[in-house]
């Protein structure tokens, strides 16, 4: 996977991932890969129906050491 | 794309709580990439206050308005749990350790996403405030503008 860029949101609450997340979008271009950290537990939900909504596609999540990791392609 | 969508809320309470869940709402609409306006009215004005003292000139009723109402989003008290004022320090002092964002700070990071942020003039008037008093790059308006853009609103709410 490419990844275009990676965005630490780790340690923010709500609503900063979504609000970093999307700014972080902005600056990519169509079919690019985001890579994004996040410690907060409702960015697993939030993330997901974000990208939904957006229409960018969520290729992966996983989580290790209660760090969620997601990959955002923008669409 | 297709057009944007809208969302739009009231903002009527003037406490601290309730005016944050109005503005992370707002932020996160905004992130969904929504036209977000908040309509600021009664005691929902105060979150737009200064928090420096400007003088402009009132009567004796507004200055009294003005006295006793918070100047500014810092200051607004709790809907519960506000132990004339001890609440607020108790939940700002959790809020750091959680790393969540203060009522001031969602609202420049608002601004900064362009929601748009209103205020009634009417009752700007009922409680003696004064364009002078509220932040810059607001804007003014009535029920009619707040209509307008709640019947295309595609999330429309009242707090």
């Amino acid at each position: 996977m490419n990844i275009a860029k990676v965005l630490d949101a780790k340690g923010l609450a709500c609503p900063m991932p979504i609000v970093k997340t999307k700014k972080a979008m902005n600056e990519l271009v169509s079919g690019q890969v985001l890579e994004i950290h996040t410690t907060d537990k409702g960015s697993k939900n939030d993330l997901t129906a974000w990208a939904k909504s957006s229409g960018h596609e969520l290729l992966k999540h996983e989580e290790e050491n209660a760090v969620f990791k997601f990959w955002i392609k923008k669409g | 794309m297709t057009e944007k969508k809208k969302t739009t809320i009231v903002l009527f309470s003037g406490d601290y709580d309730k005016a944050m869940a109005a503005y992370i709402i707002a932020n996160g609409a905004a992130a969904y990439d929504h036209e977000v306006t908040i309509f600021h009215t009664f005691w929902g004005l105060n979150a737009l206050r200064k928090d420096e003292h400007i003088s402009v000139k009132k009567g004796f009723m507004e200055k009294m308005f003005g006295k006793m109402m918070p100047r500014g989003a810092d200051k607004l008290g709790l809907s519960k749990m506000n132990f004339a004022g001890f609440g607020p320090k108790m939940i700002k002092d959790i809020m750091k350790k959680h790393n969540a964002m203060s009522l001031p700070q969602l609202i420049e990071m608002a601004q900064e996403q362009e929601v748009k942020l209103v205020a009634c003039t009417m009752t700007m008037d009922l409680l003696g405030l004064q364009q002078e008093e509220l932040l810059e790059s607001i804007e003014y308006a009535g029920v009619a503008a707040y209509l307008a853009d709640a019947e295309e609103g595609n999330v429309n709410l009242f707090i």
